[in-house]
């Protein structure tokens, strides 16, 4: 069995293990340090609820390997809301218009519009509906899900 | 599905990772991950050693000399989408990328790994086959060059040897004043397209077109140029007609049937989206 250390930041903690090189990032957050909030629909890139952000970068963690991830930092659904357990404004704004039915999608759906709300944050309708283009809602609730990210995005641009 | 078991590598120089893949049997480049990364969780592909590019940092970043742009293999897809410089020489690449898969997988997608990888719906191939790109390609044993329309062999299968890496690509952005559309059809946003249409055309003075380059891909294994549409375009009146003209030789195409469309549909398809594409290119060029 192949295996290297690795040394990485998850949601602002320090972490260190030994891990298998073909682990793919998704089963080393969820089984390897239990953050299950992590999502695997399809393990091939398709559905996004994997999603997690890399030095910023909303990336799919079913398609990098852990071992790419030495040295980087990671943030999971977990790491959104401030340590407190305040909820983001993005998180809120979820919860107030009906962002979620089962919410299978939402961890992706929620890192996936936090990097995208940093670089876009006034966006339209359909760049919202761009963004979340790669990420599947088996419910089909898109229309709480837009309504969520646009209504964050101006409380944010309130806040700020 | 979890990815089957592999020795890892990750060189951090691409003369390293030469050497790797010159001496390690049943070995694959993981550049982006993009497509391999599925291809190993549903293990498809079954390689002994993987070799990881990332780390070589060499082989990232786009350079500008004088009238041609460079693109290093790692060069993420999200990179080239974002760069200011690219956008305005050559505006088809962000149309083009805005297609490619999702901002996610773009953010670790290169431009190298979609030509290696070659599907054969891709459209960064489409695009580098309108300005005839050149692929850098190096083993330990030396370096060549290959123009795009010799680079697909077959299915997926690009003009690679084995021990052989991916290193850049190169192109001339067209100077003169030019109108440019990249369409497609998928069957939704970011899926791989059944049919996309890449188009440049180049105007005088007079709004006559003096240069013109279309090609497709999801038609054929690799990108296709319609190069006798081109030869007919230019010097001539560009009007209803000639745009049938140039559509009726898309249809003619020989096209793949797979389990989403069947040849007749993407010969149809073609013809509808080179039209298309033409009309907004020229409209673009005339500004």
């Amino acid at each position: 069995m192949d295996k290297r250390a690795i040394s990485l930041t998850v949601n602002g903690r320090p972490v260190t293990r030994e891990i298998e090189t073909r682990r793919h990032l998704a089963d080393f957050l969820r089984h390897d340090l239990g953050l299950t909030g992590t999502h695997l629909g399809c393990e091939h890139g398709v559905c996004g609820a994997c999603t997690v952000l890399v030095d910023g970068e909303a990336v799919r963690s079913c398609l990098m390997l852990a071992v790419q991830a030495d040295g980087r930092e990671v943030v999971t659904t977990e790491g959104l809301a401030a340590p407190d357990g305040t909820l983001s404004a993005l998180q809120q704004a979820f919860r107030d218009k009906h962002g979620l039915q089962c919410g299978f999608c939402t961890p992706g759906m929620l890192t996936t519009l936090t990097a995208f709300l940093r670089e876009n944050p006034d966006p339209s309708e359909a760049e919202v509906r761009d963004a979340i283009s790669g990420n599947l809602c088996r419910c089909t609730g898109y229309a709480g899900i837009v309504e969520a990210a646009l209504a964050a995005a101006k409380r944010m641009r309130e806040q700020s | 599905m979890k990815p089957p078991p592999f020795i890892y590598h990750d060189p951090r120089t691409l003369a390293a990772a030469l050497r790797l893949l010159g001496t390690l049997d049943n070995a694959k480049l993981l550049a982006g991950g993009q497509s391999l990364a599925p291809m190993l969780n549903f293990r498809y592909v079954l390689p002994d050693h993987v070799v990881d590019l990332n780390r070589v940092d060499e082989l990232a970043g786009v350079r500008i000399d004088g009238r041609r742009i460079r693109a290093g293999a790692m060069t993420r897809q999200r990179a080239l989408e974002k760069d200011a410089s690219l956008a305005r020489l050559c505006p088809i690449l962000r149309e083009a990328l805005a297609e490619v898969g999702h901002f996610q997988t773009r953010n670790r997608g290169t431009i190298g790994g979609s030509l290696a990888h070659l599907d054969p719906a891709a459209e960064l191939p489409g695009v580098m086959a309108l300005y005839d790109a050149e692929i850098e390609v190096a083993s330990a044993k030396g370096r060549r060059t290959v123009p795009i329309r010799d680079w697909s062999r077959g299915y997926m299968t690009p003009n690679l040897e084995p021990d052989e890496i991916v290193t850049a690509v190169s192109w001339e952005p067209w100077q003169d004043r030019h109108g440019h559309a990249f369409l497609e059809l998928a069957r939704r946003r970011g899926d791989f397209a059944i049919v996309g249409v890449g188009c440049l055309l180049a105007l005088d003075a007079r709004d006559v077109v003096k240069r013109a380059a279309i090609s497709l891909v999801g038609v054929a294994y690799g990108p296709v140029r319609l190069a006798a549409a081109e030869e007919r375009l230019i010097g001539a009146a560009f009007d209803a007609p000639a745009v049938e003209a140039a559509a009726a030789e898309a249809r003619r195409l020989e096209a793949k049937s797979d389990l989403y469309a069947s040849g007749a549909y993407r010969q149809r398809i073609a013809g509808v989206l080179v039209a298309r594409a033409l009309q907004k290119a020229y409209e673009r060029a005339r500004g």
